[in-house]
Formats: structure tokens, sequence, C-alpha cells
């Protein structure tokens, strides 16, 4: 049996890398030290493997060569308009790094999970600037935590442990230390663990967020209730917000994606700003997939814009909403789509799902998911940081290696080699027509 | 790979004491040689043109989770220069905050060859090594932060002067850092509750330490360790009205470690950057002054000081710093956008969009005492020509910031644009110095590389990396005095950019890709104390950060062209 120590669990934002894994006769046995969901990965993601290379004919997926997929997908991207590459939230940096050069290449949109998920709180950066931090700091010094919209408990089932709330640090010795505030439209199970749960009505964070920011800047608010909140409680709210040594706020999709979207998000980051003017204030997202945000490093780095960029001009640009993978679909523009470890016909809005079929559609992962069984190429993978590997960013930026564990499938590779195939194969394409 | 021979340039190289003569360069397999054979080479004719070693930047923020941040905060800032793909370079866009590839060949079109990163946290190393891979082109090494370094403070509290040394020795080599930077010391520890320190004596609370005690401690230890670099200093109070008091009184506090100099040229122990955001006089934002005449005469009097400028260039820039206080204080004071990342254990940084204008009397202050810092420093080996891109202005107008200091009409002619009450307090007028094109090579090539000690660049002496710059400025024909113009379209632009031994500039366009170096320093200590230092680093390691030992250190296949510099430390 061979034992992996410090492993990279590649699950959620978190990144948790004190993994212990056990591998006998290249399968994981164990995984010691990783939550439900991490050990679940860990110990069943070999279950529902795609077998073979696939190609969609007479509206059947039939087995092919690798090679066959490869050159049916590269012919699909050099021959479309304006095609789309998307996903790569569970990716090696390494093969965002590809999948943005071939998108240069082949002159189309590269965009990714944070275009559904946290884009606001990317955009309210453009707006504003955010007041952040390492989880490293949360763990040594704050004695106020909020989480905004974000089930931390059941999302990131060891963020509280390892980084915020019972946590021990330098100056602060575990919860008994900390105050936690769970601000959320229903009762999760991260309300429950909370020293103090506010229960705010569906859709009315941004009153919520402008009602707390007059009660900070000790502004009448002319109302009884806010979103739900009697006043006397958002203004006690506020005193203990200016009166913490030092606060934070997570949050989640509870705010990014409910309405309001970017004008929470800028409330939010305003908010913390004006805070700092009291006491220290971060502010900071709580990120689903493992490598969401390294997609948005690399992206920024290399192409200067964080996720919906769109390379068909030959220089990127950005423009969310134009350049959103969604936005682009429901006009229509879009002729042929590539998803990396994504499945967008289950979770983007059954219109748009449609339309995606209607073009032709290629998918590289290495399980079965609903986009898999209606794409036109499918092409099996490996699993990034356990059997390949590279880099990852946590949810505040931290760069960590994911390892390679076992050995990969037979017929499957990583993204990046696969992306790197393709790429090779689209530059002879090009140079023969 | 072709030889290649440069032939009847006009050749500057002050190492070698070769000013302004015609001679030929001759270069095989990356380097410099004595000759090549004439008829297997490929021939470039420098006829008059000047031919200039490749440009040494020695501190310019151009990669790692900052920059990063920097891009991320302004798109706009992407807009104005959109960079489409050729079939050698690929897109990429942006003026103050580049991305990667674009900043790689920008360099490289002006003719630089190697760039330094000064500031980044070692705890993000493994980012910043990340996105050197992605910039090409140059030679690249990065000056990890240590002023507000827990272990430090920890080991100066308890004078533990070797196992200091040794801690620095395990992350320079570790995370695969160059050399010490340390900003505002200390203070961004208190930042981290929302405070600063005042003053060079305030000790650091919870740590009982002082700004003094680290700069000394640290100046002490990077000297031990034998690291090619100096100190690197961004001192306390830096922004501040009447700050030069406490640059002076930083450097002095270094003053006993001070070394002999040798060849005539000094040996400096401590770098002091950005001398422009450092040296203000004055008492308040409406008094405020230059106070670059106090900091000159110090240095003119000092051989243990060396200075980079962050010349100010009006323009709509980013400030980034890792000095989180000073970004916070600069929010307050502009109320523009601003970004704050503190680090666990190890320093912060601050974000904040700004827009130099020449009608601004503090901006006015800013861009006369860079200048006035230049001119009034006498020895140009102790001065590096920087915009402290892109806190100044960005590393493209280097070109411009070059012809003020080699024209006083340009200057003049600049000054008419300013404020006029900043112009009215100023000494610039009446400095008449002007440099010669050896003192530009001195302070943008033979001096950087100098002072970052490595012996191979900033010059063109047999065994020198074949890093060269060709410029079409005919010295027969142009006086830099007079026409500037033309020197600053010129240096804008190189005709060539040789980079170990390949052009990969033809006529300012990059022709060939090629990925550059990733240098970095291993400091050899005891191997008694790197073991014990090491085990004491591991018990504290699972308390202060919130990752494994084994994931902070960057491993050396993650570097795209890894090059150590091994030396032998003292203790």
């Amino acid at each position: 049996m061979e034992i992996f120590q410090d492993v990279v669990c590649p699950v959620c934002g978190c990144l948790c890398d004190d993994i212990e894994v056990s591998v006998e006769n290249n399968k994981i046995v164990k995984a010691r030290n990783a939550c439900a969901m991490g050990t679940t990965k860990f110990l069943n993601y070999n279950n529902d493997r795609i077998p073979s290379p696939m190609i969609k004919n007479n509206g059947v997926q039939k087995p092919v060569s690798l090679e066959e997929c490869i050159e049916k997908t590269a012919e699909i991207l050099v021959k479309a308009k304006y095609p789309l590459i998307y996903g790569l939230s569970l990716s090696s940096v390494e093969s965002v790094k590809v999948a943005i050069e071939l998108t240069e290449e082949v002159g189309g949109v590269l965009d990714n999970q944070t275009s559904v998920c946290h884009g606001p709180g990317v955009q309210g950066i453009h707006d504003i600037g955010e007041s952040t931090g390492s989880l490293g700091e949360i763990r040594h010094r704050a004695d106020l935590i909020i989480a905004w919209g974000a089930n931390l408990q059941e999302a990131h089932p060891r963020h509280m442990e390892r980084y915020s709330y019972t946590s021990k640090g330098r100056y602060r010795n575990g919860k008994e230390d900390r105050n936690l505030i769970v601000i959320d439209v229903r009762e999760t199970l991260t309300a429950k663990a909370a020293d103090k749960f506010i229960q705010i009505e569906q859709g009315k964070d941004f009153e919520f967020i402008n009602a707390l920011r007059t009660a900070l800047r000790l502004e009448q608010i002319q109302k009884d209730k806010v979103a739900g909140v009697p006043v006397e409680e958002i203004e006690k709210l506020a005193e203990v917000l200016r009166s913490c040594e030092f606060g934070v706020i997570f949050f989640g999709q509870g705010v990014t994606q409910v309405n309001g979207k970017g004008r929470n998000i800028d409330g939010l980051f305003s908010l913390t700003r004006d805070l700092n003017s009291w006491t220290k204030f971060l502010i900071m997202p709580a990120r689903g997939h493992f490598n969401v945000a390294g997609v948005n490093q690399v992206a920024t780095w290399q192409t200067g814009f964080p996720y919906a960029i769109d390379l068909s001009r030959g220089y990127p640009w950005y423009n969310p909403g134009e350049t959103t993978i969604i936005d682009i679909i429901r006009r229509g523009e879009s002729d042929a789509t590539l998803v990396v470890g994504s499945d967008p016909i289950a979770h983007f809005p059954p219109a748009i799902s449609k339309r995606l079929i209607n073009t032709p559609l290629i998918s590289i992962d290495p399980a079965h998911s609903m986009t898999t069984m209606v794409s036109d190429v499918v092409i099996p993978s490996s699993f990034a940081g356990i059997e390949y590997e590279g880099l990852a960013y946590r949810m505040d930026g931290l760069c960590l290696p994911l390892k390679k564990l076992v050995k990969e499938p037979d017929n499957t590779m990583s993204d990046e080699k696969v992306l790197k195939m393709i790429l090779a194969k689209v530059r002879e394409l090009k140079k023969v027509n | 790979m072709q030889d290649i021979l440069i032939k009847n340039g006009t050749v500057f190289d002050p190492i070698n004491n070769i000013d302004g003569e015609i001679i030929d360069i001759a270069i095989s397999k990356g380097k410099i040689v004595d000759k090549v054979d004439e008829s297997n080479a490929e021939v470039i004719d420098a006829s008059n043109k000047i031919v200039l070693p490749g440009g040494v930047d020695i501190h310019s923020h151009i990669a790692g989770p900052k920059v990063n941040m920097g891009r991320l905060l302004r798109p706009e800032d992407h807009y104005r220069n959109l960079k489409p793909k050729t079939s050698v370079k690929r897109a990429g866009v942006g003026t103050s905050c580049p991305s990667t590839f674009t900043t790689g060949y920008e360099y490289s079109e002006m003719g630089y060859t190697t760039v330094f990163e000064p500031a980044n946290p070692p705890l993000k190393m493994l980012h910043v090594i990340d996105e050197f891979n992605d910039t090409p082109m140059i030679d690249k090494a990065c000056y990890p932060l240590f002023g507000s370094n827990w272990h430090v403070m920890e080991y100066l509290h308890d004078n533990k002067e070797d196992e200091l040394a040794a801690y620095i020795a395990w992350t320079l080599r570790s995370v695969k850092g160059y050399a010490c930077k340390l900003v505002n010391p200390g203070g961004v520890e208190q930042w981290k509750w929302g405070g600063d320190v005042e003053g060079l004596d305030v000790a650091v609370g919870n740590f009982g330490v002082t700004p003094r005690e680290i700069v000394k401690g640290m100046c002490k230890a990077v000297q031990r360790l034998n690291l090619p670099h100096s100190i690197h200093i961004h001192a306390n109070n830096l922004g501040m009205p009447g700050n030069y008091e406490t640059s002076i009184e930083t450097l002095d506090s270094m003053r006993e470690y001070a070394k002999e100099n040798t060849n005539g040229k000094p040996n400096p122990i401590a770098h002091l950057t950005h001398v422009q955001f450092n040296t203000y006089g004055g008492t308040n934002w409406m008094n405020i002054t230059s106070g670059a005449e106090h900091l000159a005469k110090y240095i003119n009097n000092n051989d243990h000081v060396s200075i980079d400028l962050g010349q100010v260039v009006f323009s709509d820039t980013t400030t980034m710093t890792a000095d989180g206080p000073f970004e916070h204080k600069l929010q307050t004071l502009t109320g523009n956008r601003w970004v704050n990342a503190d680090i666990e254990a190890e320093t912060g940084c601050g974000i904040v969009p700004i827009k130099y204008k020449k009608s601004n009397y503090i901006h006015a202050i800013m861009w006369v005492t860079g200048l006035e810092a230049a001119l009034m420093i006498d020895d140009p080996w102790k001065v590096c020509m920087t915009t402290d891109h892109p806190n100044g202005g960005y590393f493209t107008t280097y070109p411009r910031v070059v012809t003020w200091l080699m024209s006083q009409k340009a200057r003049e002619k600049y000054m008419e644009k300013v404020n006029k009450r900043a112009k009215s307090r100023t000494a610039l007028e009446s400095l008449d110095r002007e440099y010669s094109f050896s003192d530009v090579v001195i302070s943008t090539r033979a001096g950087t590389a100098r002072l970052l000690g490595l012996n191979d660049k900033g010059h063109l002496g047999v065994g020198a990396d074949a890093d060269v710059a060709v410029y079409n400025i005919d010295l027969n024909k142009i006086d830099p005095a007079i026409q500037y113009w033309k020197v600053r379209k010129a240096l804008r632009r190189a005709d060539y950019t040789i980079k170990d031994g390949e052009i990969v500039v033809k006529d300012g366009e990059v022709v060939k890709s090629v990925p550059g170096r990733s240098y970095w320093v291993d400091s050899k200590v005891s191997t008694d104390l790197a073991k014990s230092v090491e085990s004491e680093i591991k018990e504290k390691f699972k308390d202060y950060y919130t990752i494994q030992m084994s994931n902070y250190i960057v491993a050396e296949k993650n570097i795209i062209n890894s090059s150590p510099i091994t030396v032998q430390a003292e203790v």
C-alpha cells in the first residue's frame, strides 16, 4: 500500500491540503482528514467513467478511436465562426492555459462557471475593489465572521474548522473568541451553528445591505422593517460590525445569483470598505469548484480578463452580458461549443440548453453527465488531482500543487493533453485550408 | 544557433570602459565572444546606430498575485491597449497592468532583456512563478517580502541572528526567491489590526521589535548570507510629507555594516527603492516639497546606499504595494477604488488606481522630486532609472524619463506645463546636469546588473550573456540634449534586441518568442544550523499557515528555465 501525504483535495474551493490518501493496487482505499465531500470523491470518482471516445452518428453515440474524436473536434472548431469553450473549473491551471491558446487559435469565446456563479463578485472588484486577505488571516485574527448567503457548513464542510469559526489561530482560540452571524433567507446548517441568525426576505439583500450601510453611518432609516428585519436589529448589527476588532464577510451565491446580483456585491464591497474607517474588515467569496478561482487567475494574467473572454477579434475583449456564454447562446450567435469538465445542459436554463444542442457540441469529461449524453463528440479524460498533477488556486487565490495518486485508465488522458492534441490538429487543419 | 556579428556600431559599455567607440560585437552560442567567422554569421550593420547591453530593470511590478489583482481591478485600463495575436505573438492587453505575454513583448521591443519583480509574499511564490512561466522574452526573478514576517520578528526579538539568517536562506531556497524585500517594516503587521507604525522606534504590537531593529537585523542577515543583491527597502512613512527624514534615518541605521569600495565603485548594502515616494519635505499636503536635496546630500556622502527613482510620469496608472496602510490612506484621500489583500504571517497588499495630473500641485512635486534625486546624486552607479512600474508610470514610458535625464531642454519644455506653484518651489530648473549615454547605460543596465550581482549582464565583454540592444540613434547627427524627442522615439522601439544570442526583436517588433530564465538564490548555510532551523520552522508551520509545509515549497519542475545561483553563507 502506498500512502500519499499532504494531498490537495480536488473538490471545493477550500483546497484542504492535509489529506492522507492510501492507494492499494492503483485504487484509493482511504482518504484521511477529508470531509464527506472529499471522501466521496476520492473513493468513488471511478464509478461512472465514460468507457470510450464517442462520436454521434445518426443520433446515436458510437465508440470510435481517440484520434477520430480529436480530428472531428478540430474540424468543428475550425469550421465554426464563433465557437464557445466552456468549463475548466475542475481542470488544472495548465489545462486552462492550453484552452486559452486554443480559443485564441480558433477565434472563439472562453467562458467558465464563474459566469453562472460568482461572476457578479468578480465584477464587484471592477466597480469598487475588494478589501480581502488570505484565509489564514481570518483564522488568526477574525473575532466577527459573517456568512451572507453562504452555507459554509454544507458547501465547504471544513471551512469553519480550518479557516474560520472554530479554527484556532495566533490571536483567537476557537469559537469562544469569535462571533458568527449568518444572514440568509433560510435556516441552513451554518445558521444553526451560528451565534446569531438573521433571516431576511428572499431577494431583499440589496435593501438590507443599504439599510445596514445607512445604520453604519448613524443615519435614520425611515422604515420599521427592511427585508423583514426590524430596524432596531439592523442598527444593533451595525454596532456589532463597527465595534469588532477584525471582521470578515463570506458571501456565496445567495448574494450573487439572486435579485440585484452585481448590485448586491457592490453594496457589500462598499460596506466592507466603509467599515475599514472604523475597524479592520475583509470580505471574500466562498467559491465552489476547486479550481474556479484558478481559471480567473490564469485568464486574468494571460488575457487581462477573468472570464467571458471574446478572442474572435484576435485580441481579448470582455463585456459580461455580451460575451458571457448564456447571452451569446441566447442571441443564437455561437455555432459550436466545447465543454471541458462541466454540465451546462443540466444547469443552464432549458431554452439555452436546447439551443446548445442545436449546434455541434463536444464534451471532454471523465464521467457521464447530461451534457456528455447529448454531445456530438465525447472525449473521456482523467481526473485532475487524482490521476494527473498540476496547479490549482484556492478560493482566496492561493496556489497549491495537485498530486497524481493513481494511474489513469488506459484510454484516458488529462484535459491538458487532450486540449493540446486538439490545438495541434486545429493548427494542422488551418495550414491545409 | 547562428553566430551574429554586429558591425560598426557605436558601443557604450561602461563596465569595460567603452564610451561610444565604434567596434564590432561578436556573438556565438548565447555569449559575447572575441570574434566569429563573418561568412557564417548573420551580420547586423549597426553603422550610425548605438549598441548597448540589454536593459536590466531592478524594480518593476510585472507578476504575482498583486499585479494580477491590479489587472482584475482595471478592465478599463486594458481597453486602451489591445494587442492582437500574430504569427509569433500571443494576444494580450493592458497599459499599467499589462497581461504577461504583452509585458514580455513590450519590454523586449524596448531592448530590455532582464526584469526583476520586487515584491511578493513567500506564500504566493508558486503563483509568481506560474506567471513568470507565461512572461516570455525576459529573464526574471522575484524579491520575497520579509518586512512584517512573523518568523523574522520573533528571531529578532529573541536575538537569534544565526537562526534568522538560516530562516531567510531556507525561505529563498524553498520559494525560489532572489533577494529580500522590506516594505514598511513592521507597519504592515500593524495594518492587519488597522494601524501603522509612525517611526523607526515604535515597537510593532505583539512582537516587541521596532522597524529599526527589523531593518538592521535583515541587513546584517542578508550580508552574512552573501546574497547577490543587498537588502531592498521601501521605508516607513512612504508617500507622506516630510518622510525624507525617515528615509535617511533608515539608511543611516545600517551605516555600520558598510563595505569597502572596489575599483572605485561603491558596494551598497542597502537599496532604497522608488526614492521619489520616500523623499518629500514639508509637513502637510499643502506645503509638501521635494526633499531630494537632503537625500542626495546623504547619498553623496555615503557609499553604502543605492537607489532607484520611482519617477512619476503624468498618466492614468495603478499604484500597488505591499504597504497596505499607505494604500488605505490613498483610498481615503482620492476616493478611488481600493483593493486590500493581507497575507497570513507574512505581509499585506494594497492597490489604488491614480491619475497623475500636471496641474495638481502634489503630483507636480512628485515629478520634480524624482528628477531632482536623479540629477543631484553625483555617482550614476548609485542610481537606477525606474518608474516603480506601474506606481509612478508604465515601464513603456522609460524612454521619456531617460530624455528628461539627458536633456535640460526637455525638462524645461515639460516644466512649462506643470503646476506653477510646484515650479516655483523647486530647484529643478537650476540643475544643468545632463546624463551622457554612458550614464544612461549605467542607470538602466550596467549599474542595475552590478547591484543585482549579475556578472554576465549589463556589459558586452567577452563571456557576457549575449543580451544586446541596437537603437537607431546617429550620434553624428543627433544631440540627445537638443533633439531629445528623436532619442525618445528610438529608445521606445529597438532596431534589434538580441536575447541569449538570438535576434528576438527586429525593427521594434518581436520576431521570435523565447521563454527567458527564472533566477533564484540558494545560499548555503552550515548543515547543522540549516537542519535545526528547518525543524523549528516545521514546528511553527501548522500554527502560522493554513497549508502544509510541503505545499509551501515551490518545486523546480514548476519553473521554466530554473536558474539557481548558489552562494556560500557565512553562518
